[in-house]
């Protein structure tokens, strides 16, 4: 028997997609149950009352949940999300109900026996309740106590070797594609690079010394599949700077109807016969392309590295050797001066071990960030602010016209006095001696 | 309960302290064929949807079945899925960004068993757990934020309009005919914890109440200052209050009229709440994209300014995105995306076609980039 009645959620069981209530359900049943005997450290109602609270939500139409007290770990400035039910006299079980963001490992890999050990620790100490996994990427536990806080954090560290993720103004915890591991269009490691970078920064994840958040992604290629360029105040997207790798027969292949186009996942419904003018060539953006005595040409220097062609023929092209990323900068959701898309700053960087290249070009731009940004300013909107060209002042990289889509538009450019020949003091009275006032 | 201490001593937090080890190393985790054949892979193909299949130059084989999944999710349901992955895949398995689980196996004879071991699991209440497909060109799992289940600044619930949506959406994560991917995402305020401002369809909770000022408590809970520096159209000054008891305080006062229900003031001032059973709902946005593929990345734009907060199924929202989808589906050209479809026919076709009404919300009147979206041309179609 149910604690609370939710007629409401209750109607978000049915349909075929996957239900969080049901799973919420069952999971409050097993530890009303708790055929394990586990000493829970946390009401043994924690669910139920989720689901009230949440019930209660449905009826009202707005959240119950307070704005987060200060609660962490020690030394720590992050990890941790206080939260606090608004009605924890009706539902003691969610009076406190903290966040603890676990720093995921690379590319989301994982065994059934170190997430055994992580529902373990979570179903003794938390709510059994997770995300997996938090928008920025983390395995998130939702919802334990205050004294809980240091346990959980004391037995992820000793026993499973496992620290706790980002939040508040310090570097969130960064996420990548899956990348080499499984992926022919990954352009460089982003796992390795992802891990590295998360272990030589752990101090500014941990201890929150920006103005505002942080964040880093990796793609392997740009077909962006974690959303880099739009999510990431830098997003690091491989790239190459050489020919696609073609392999004519089976280009012909495709053109003869042998291998299905795009990796066969169009395949439930009738797009007719496979033209490659049509499909690949005509929408190929630089019009780089065409057919020769039989055999698919491509200008590589007009090439742009879109996808298109890779991804509608895998097994005819291949992305090239002179691998690298391209570094973009800035990219935010709309708060508070409207979206932006990352700017491109580095258009090619090699990503190979130890990446001092790379580490030198964050830390150019975080030394610029944490001097001049405002509290509470994405890097993107001092990039707005203070202008693209600062940025390439501060990074040392010179002006190219990779960096814009077009050129500026108005005239107003601010000379600096050492640009213009003869510098801006003059004589007025010797002006004068020419220029009647 | 008696509590169980962990090791961690109170009176001396440093003692035996480890910090800063960061995450778990990537390649622990990876199957053997993975870590045999990293960076070596030559092609892949979708088998069917759900099914993938990647070559390496050794010629080895990895098969991945793909299924969806809440992404709120309970250790119940975690060790379940930690069972199958013992019982088909050496214990291997990983979650993709979009919140999928993902079953990795060596052999293509174990690919039709496993399958059939997840379509046959089902929730008490008759949902799939582990429904199979979001490849291609598909519909797959939504990412969204947490709602009012943990959350303090949302204007709808996530992981119920998520459902409610992906109902309505189930036949396209099953199937590939859909014209390319369409991306779909929730975020239940503009902070925008899930990345739905260059998605194919958005769906975005927004306020449209001014604060309310909790004068009595405003001085104690909040720093004035910061609250006034938070609002990004200045729309927040100091004042002195008189209260009821005659005394006086320190508080704001709010230009409602210049208020964009951003909520920022909220995140720094708790005794300024703006969440409301009538004027919170959902924004639809459609158009955007984070692919370089043919077209650059673009964002997504609204097109419709307010549904509201119909609990528990949002059903004028799922049939407004079901309509959109459908439309799309019949319209697009083969591998084109929802932003470039739209792009294509024109958005006043767009409107016409998804029969949505234009209205005044929907040209944008925010700042400078607001101008580059007028039509500064004589080509537009009757």
């Amino acid at each position: 028997m149910a604690k609370h009645a939710t007629p409401l959620l209750d109607q978000l069981e049915s349909g075929p997609w996957p239900s969080f209530v049901s799973d919420l359900k069952q999971q409050a049943a097993k530890r009303a149950k708790n055929a394990e005997k586990i000493d829970f450290q946390i009401p043994a109602d924690v669910v139920d009352d989720l689901l009230g609270l949440l019930e209660l939500s449905f009826v009202d139409g707005v959240t119950h949940w307070k704005h987060g007290g200060i609660v962490g770990v020690f030394g720590y400035g992050g990890g941790v999300i206080g939260r606090y039910c608004d009605q924890p006299e009706k539902f003691p079980g969610v009076a406190h109900f903290h966040t603890m963001r676990v720093s995921q490992p690379a590319g989301k890999f994982y065994t059934a026996e170190y997430l055994r050990q992580l529902c373990d620790l979570w179903d003794l100490r938390g709510s059994g309740i997770t995300n997996m996994h938090g928008s920025t990427g983390d395995i998130i536990f939702l919802g334990t106590t205050t004294p809980q806080l240091e346990e959980v954090f004391f037995e992820l560290t000793h026993k499973f070797n496992q620290d706790l993720g980002g939040s508040g103004s310090n570097l969130r915890t960064p996420a990548d594609c899956i990348g080499q591991a499984r992926c022919e269009y990954a352009c460089y490691d982003t796992q390795n690079l992802c891990h590295t970078l998360t272990n030589e920064y752990q101090d500014e994840l941990h201890r929150p010394a920006f103005p505002y958040k942080f964040k880093f992604k990796f793609d392997g290629c740009p077909n962006c599949c974690v959303a880099s360029i739009a999510r990431a105040d830098m997003s690091f997207i491989g790239t190459w700077k050489d020919d696609i790798k073609i392999d004519q027969e089976a280009v012909q292949a495709y053109i003869g109807g042998e291998i299905a186009p795009n990796a066969n996942d169009h395949n439930g419904r009738d797009w007719g016969k496979f033209d490659i003018q049509k499909e690949v060539i005509k929408l190929c953006p630089t019009a780089c392309m065409w057919m020769e005595g039989g055999k698919l040409k491509i200008d590589t220097r007009e090439c742009n590295r879109c996808m298109h062609c890779i991804n509608v023929m895998p097994r005819a092209l291949r992305i090239g050797d002179d691998r690298g990323l391209s570094i973009l900068a800035g990219a935010k959701a709309p708060i508070l001066d409207g979206a932006q898309m990352g700017s491109l700053l580095v258009p090619f960087i090699p990503a190979e071990e130890p990446y001092d290249e790379i580490k030198e070009v964050i830390e150019s731009v975080w030394d610029w960030w944490m001097e001049e940004g405002k509290n509470r300013e994405r890097l993107g909107e001092l990039i707005k602010r203070q202008g693209f060209q600062k940025l390439l002042e501060v990074t040392g990289i010179e002006p190219m016209p990779q960096h814009v889509k077009e050129p500026r538009s108005n005239p107003y450019i601010f000379w600096k006095e050492e640009e213009v020949e003869g510098g801006w003091t003059r004589d007025i009275t010797e002006y004068r001696k020419h220029h009647q006032r | 309960m008696a509590f169980i201490s962990s090791g961690y001593n109170p009176d001396k937090p440093m003692e035996n302290r480890i910090t800063d080890i960061g995450p778990r190393k990537f390649d622990e985790f990876y199957p053997p064929v993975i870590a045999k054949n990293k960076g070596k892979w030559l092609y892949h193909e979708v088998l069917k949807p759900g099914v993938l299949v990647h070559v390496a130059e050794s010629g080895d084989e990895i098969y991945t079945v793909r299924c969806g999944g809440a992404r709120l999710m309970s250790t119940a349901h975690i060790r379940e899925i930690c069972d199958i992955a013992e019982k088909y895949c050496g214990g291997h398995l990983r979650f993709t960004t979009r919140n999928n689980i993902e079953f990795l196996l060596d052999k293509k004879d174990k690919v039709e068993p496993l399958i059939k071991d997840l379509e046959s699991r089902k929730f008490d209440g008759g949902s799939f757990k582990f429904p199979v497909g979001g490849t291609g060109a598909s519909i797959t799992n939504i990412v969204h934020t947490q709602g009012w289940i943990h959350c303090h600044t949302p204007a709808t619930d996530a992981s119920g309009t998520v459902k409610a949506t992906m109902d309505v959406l189930f036949d396209e994560f099953k199937q590939h005919r859909m014209p390319a991917k369409l991306r779909v995402s929730m975020a239940c305020c503009l902070n925008m914890c899930g990345a739905v401002h260059c998605s194919d369809i958005a769906i975005l909770g927004y306020h449209r109440k001014p604060p309310m000022l909790d004068h009595e408590y405003l001085d104690k809970m909040c720093e004035i200052p910061l609250a006034i520096a938070a609002c990004p159209t200045a729309a927040i000054k100091p004042s002195k209050m008189d209260l009821p008891g005659g005394a006086k305080v320190n508080s704001v006062a709010v230009n409602d009229s210049r208020c964009m229900f951003c909520g920022n003031c909220y995140t720094m001032c708790p005794a300024m709440p703006l969440a409301d059973k009538e004027g919170d709902g959902v924004v639809l946005m459609v158009g955007g994209k984070v692919s370089n593929r043919i077209s650059t990345p673009k964002f997504s734009k609204v097109v419709v300014a307010f549904l509201p907060n119909e609990m528990p199924r949002w059903p004028e929202m799922t049939k407004t995105i079901r309509k959109i989808v459908d439309v799309y589906a019949a319209s697009a050209n083969k591998y084109e995306r929802l932003g470039e479809w739209a792009e294509r026919i024109g958005w006043e076709r767009f409107f016409e076609k998804c029969e949505l009404p234009f209205t005044h919300h929907l040209i944008d009147d925010f700042r400078d980039p607001a101008y580059y979206t007028w039509r500064q041309t004589t080509q537009f179609k009757f």
